[in-house]
């Protein structure tokens, strides 16, 4: 297990830097910031331009830069925004609760919903809960969720004006957010769990459990779920690096000030600092939830710790 | 001596799933301390019948139209039948307990031996969790497995199926049982292991008294096992008694063609050469004879072998380290030498780990040698160019164990068949190419109209003659078979063993036969090659081999193959202790054996 570990920990480390080396290149072919910046200035001449960007530090080779902003991710220091000049860390530290809150929500409510739902699909296949919570599952995973959010806005914000429609503030303006992304996510996973549950209980050793005279639920939550948990939770691992990437899309419809806003405004803007942060911070955390997984696997599956 | 009234009767049973009637009006019964052994190939409902008795085939969607299941318990007799679900599991896995045919799949591989074990022991005996770990140990010990202490806290990935198999008897008998059922209990495990496991069964049943209801197909695990056999054939009791009188003198057609089919080892001593033999086939409801005796010679050994097999070794690496050092391999193959001539069926047998697929892949180019020179019809393997190799695939074919999963699902068999005659451009013209497919069709018994059907729609037998046909197509000058009879019943077995020797026969056809079963290999082979971790144990004659096996390890193997004569008592210097394996650390090379010629071509290796 302490090998496995260190494996993955050595993994993490280079994807990390492999990401940031991508972003901080990538950031840099969107345009010139001090054209942006500039932008409604009247007239402005090139020695104005190559001032701006001297100022901003874009006129240095992309290896001293990059080297630059690597090396402050070690001491929290991503740099001042371009607009404005507020440390981009203190934007980061505004920013992360609340997408972190938002993504954990509803990453939570999808597994809490999905893992009963799902089990219960599994166990009377064919019958019509099965049927049931597949055609509400199919009805969830057809919604793009821009539009489902724009309609949870106009039905409980604007007919019935139970909940504000943008912000944060209080739990009444968490709710349609973490709706929105937990829908989605647990018509996927409601599937996931049923496929998963289903090929789990076809194996042997679920009818030499039962062969024993255990109980349904001691067959189904004791040597059924645990297996079929293995490979969910490779799943919702891989999911939550696609739930960060919708979350940019849910926060600006309600307007929720975090990753997502800040990543959206800064591309707007060419802000370079902003952006990398913002894209460093988030792969982090994606490698970091699946390193996660990896320990969770380990724990569930001993063919793995022990090997 | 008096006999015991039954405790299990199963009285006019007849089960169902959906329209389908799979088991019709069955009756029988079972005695303590006595075993009733249920044959029948595969879909005649025999293990219907064990999951009938469990309770548990509702569970996979049957119903019982009539029937009862008479359980003569502590507390008088219940039908088990009537019985809800909530008081049949006061009963299954106490009073009634039952072994699986897979015990690689039959463990959970999340919970550790000892927590499985205990499990039953907590639910019906009411122990504290200590106790039954106690208890756990006991049994452990009483199935014989060694280090039983340490297996408690082992997990089912770290034994071996033997292992497990010893593992799931000890937790059926946890609650010491008064009915055992064992469905294909040893099916899926190397001889030797077959035959510690049926010892083991047999002692623990004259210990504990219980009735057992053994489910086979294997007939000579039932001739040493069996009191009283029930033949099922198409969900119905054709036949039934004791099992000496059913041997010696079976009545119902069925009976006899499944006697008739089954390979028998020692049949053919005294014989030089292999000889195909007539099959009864079930022709409706009587039985019809198919093909004739003949003796199979084909060998051309005048002529240069077509395969040469020179030192071959093949190893695998398996990386354990944190930054994938190796630390470990499979030493799968070591130092092999033999030949095939043409016209010749050279079989490779051994048990798991021994090598023998890992020979026949590596000849077929899917896997790499590690070292070593292989040479097909005098073109040696490492000087080929792309175009020798691939006109090596086109001349060596490989037929596989498992039709169901060789054929693509989604092809129609017609164009699977039609594959290699493309992929190796052997023929223009659709329409040439369709009259090739019919031919071959027809050439391994079956018809033209089934080219364009789905591998689905085909018994396991049929599709391994598809299998058959596809070899056949790109007209191969050897075919490696892969345990390509294990999976089928013993009369399909028949007819495919014979319809492989006659298309050695005709086309002059060298097979490199990779089996198991002794008995099979007795009936096809010219020449047998034993193997044992990775190395050549004895190679020779079939004769040779079989009827004087010299080394240690050949008369292990053969002592160990089940005989199908129930009047011969099983004299068996008990087989202990594990298939060793081949998986050694690295720097830790295994010894190489050498041979001594003990008549010509009789080589056998010495012990190290």
């Amino acid at each position: 297990m302490a090998g496995f570990l260190i494996k993955r920990i050595l993994q993490a480390a280079f994807v990390i830097v492999a990401v940031t080396l991508v972003v901080a290149f990538a950031v840099r072919l969107t345009g010139d910031p001090a054209l942006m910046l500039s932008q409604g200035a009247g007239s402005i001449t090139e020695e104005d331009l190559a001032r701006i960007r001297e100022a901003l530090g874009v006129n240095k080779p992309f290896l001293v830069q990059y080297t630059d902003f690597f090396l402050g991710i070690f001491t929290l220091d991503f740099g001042r925004s371009f607009l404005g000049g507020t440390p981009v860390i203190d934007l980061i530290g505004n920013a992360l609760p609340a997408t972190l809150m938002l993504a954990f929500a509803s990453m939570f409510v999808s597994i809490a919903v999905s893992i009963p739902l799902g089990i219960k699909a599994a166990v009377s296949r064919g019958k019509w809960a099965d049927q049931f919570i597949r055609i509400i599952s199919l009805i969830g995973l057809s919604f793009p969720n821009f539009w489902l959010a724009i309609m949870l806005v106009l039905l409980f914000s604007i007919t019935l004006q139970w909940l504000p429609p943008s912000g944060m503030d209080g739990f009444a303006s968490f709710l349609m957010p973490a709706i929105t992304m937990g829908i989605i996510l647990t018509a996927t996973n409601v599937r996931l769990v049923r496929t998963s549950m289903l090929e789990t209980m076809q194996s042997q050793y679920i009818m030499v459990a039962r062969a024993k005279g255990l109980s349904e639920s001691t067959v189904l939550y004791k040597h059924a779920l645990r297996n079929c948990a293995i490979p969910l939770i490779t799943y919702f691992g891989l999911q939550f690096g696609g739930l960060l990437g919708g979350i940019v899309v849910v926060e600006r419809v309600f307007n929720w000030p975090g990753l997502g806003t800040l990543a959206f405004d800064a591309v707007g803007a060419r802000d370079y600092p902003v952006l990398q942060a913002v894209i460093t911070v988030l792969s982090m955390l994606i490698v970091g939830v699946n390193l996660l997984v990896d320990i969770a696997y380990g724990l569930i599956d001993p063919r793995i710790r022990t090997e | 001596m008096t006999e015991h009234a039954p405790i299990l009767r199963i009285e006019d049973l007849s089960v169902e799933f959906g329209a389908s009637r799979v088991i019709e009006n069955l009756n029988l019964s079972v005695s303590p301390g006595k075993t009733t052994a249920i044959v029948g190939e595969s879909g005649s409902g025999k293990s219907v019948t064990s999951l009938s008795v469990m309770r548990l085939a509702e569970m996979m969607g049957a119903t019982y139209p009539s029937g009862k299941i008479i359980f003569e318990g502590t507390t008088g007799k219940t039908d088990l039948l009537a019985l809800p679900q909530k008081k049949m599991r006061a009963i299954r896995g106490k009073d009634i307990a039952m072994i699986f045919q897979e015990p690689m799949t039959s463990l959970n591989p999340v919970f550790t031996i000892g927590d499985q074990i205990a499990e039953s022991l907590i639910l019906h005996e009411g122990m504290s969790k200590k106790d039954a770990l106690k208890e756990g140990l006991r049994l452990l010990e009483m199935v014989r497995l060694p280090d039983a202490a340490q297996l408690l806290n082992r997990y089912p990935h770290q034994l071996s199926g033997g292992m497990r198999q010893r593992v799931m008897i000890a937790m059926a008998l946890a609650c010491r049982p008064k009915v055992l059922i064992a469905d294909e209990p040893t099916t899926a495990l190397d001889v030797t292991i077959q035959a510690q496991i049926l010892t083991i069964i047999r002692d623990l049943q004259a210990e504990l008294g219980m009735a057992v209801i053994f489910i086979t197909h294997d007939m000579g695990v039932v001739a040493e096992v069996a009191d009283d056999v029930v033949v099922m054939w198409k969900g119905k009791k054709v036949e039934e008694g004791p099992v000496k009188d059913l041997f010696a003198n079976p009545k119902h057609p069925y009976t006899k063609t499944l006697l008739s089919a089954v390979p028998r080892l020692g049949a053919m001593a005294g014989e030089k050469f292999p000889k195909r033999f007539p099959v009864a086939v079930m022709d409706g409801d009587t039985p019809r004879i198919v093909g004739s005796e003949h003796i199979q010679n084909t060998a051309k050994y005048d002529a240069q072998p077509l395969l040469q097999v020179r030192d071959l070794v093949t190893r695998f690496d398996i990386k354990k380290g944190i930054f994938g050092g190796v630390t470990h391999r499979v030493h799968a193959v070591e130092n092999v030498s033999f030949d095939i001539y043409r016209g010749e069926t050279l079989a490779l047998v051994g048990e798991s780990g021994s090598g023998k697929s890992t020979i026949g892949r590596t000849i077929q180019q899917l896997q790499k040698a590690t070292s070593g020179n292989i040479t097909f019809d005098g073109r040696p393997f490492a000087s080929m160019g792309k175009a020798d190799q691939q006109r090596l695939r086109q001349e060596i074919q490989y037929i596989f164990q498992d039709p169901f999963a060789s054929l693509d699902p989604r092809k129609k068999v017609g164009f699977s068949i039609a594959e290699p005659i493309h992929t190796h451009h052997l023929m223009d013209g659709t329409k040439q190419i369709k009259m090739r497919v019919d031919q071959l069709l027809e050439r391994v018994g079956l018809t033209s109209a089934h080219a364009d059907r789905y591998p689905h729609e085909f018994s396991g037998g049929q599709r391994q003659r598809i299998c058959i046909a596809r070899a056949l197509a790109s007209n191969p000058k050897l075919i490696i078979a892969d345990e390509a009879l294990s999976a089928l019943d013993v009369s399909i077995q028949a007819q495919i063993i014979n319809l492989f020797m006659e298309l050695q026969e005709e086309h002059g056809l060298a097979y490199l036969f990779i089996s198991h079963d002794m008995a099979v290999v007795e009936k096809m082979s010219h020449r047998v090659a034993v193997l044992y971790l990775g190395q050549v144990a004895e190679l020779g004659s079939r004769q040779q081999v079989l009827e004087n096996p010299s080394h240690p390890y050949t008369q292990r193997l053969l002592s160990a193959v089940p005989v199908v004569d129930p009047t011969r008592d099983v004299n068996r210097t008990m087989l202990d202790g594990e298939i060793p394996s081949p998986v050694r650390r690295v720097g830790d090379e295994p010894a190489l054996v050498s041979y001594q010629e003990i008549a010509p071509g009789h080589l056998v290796a010495n012990a190290v």
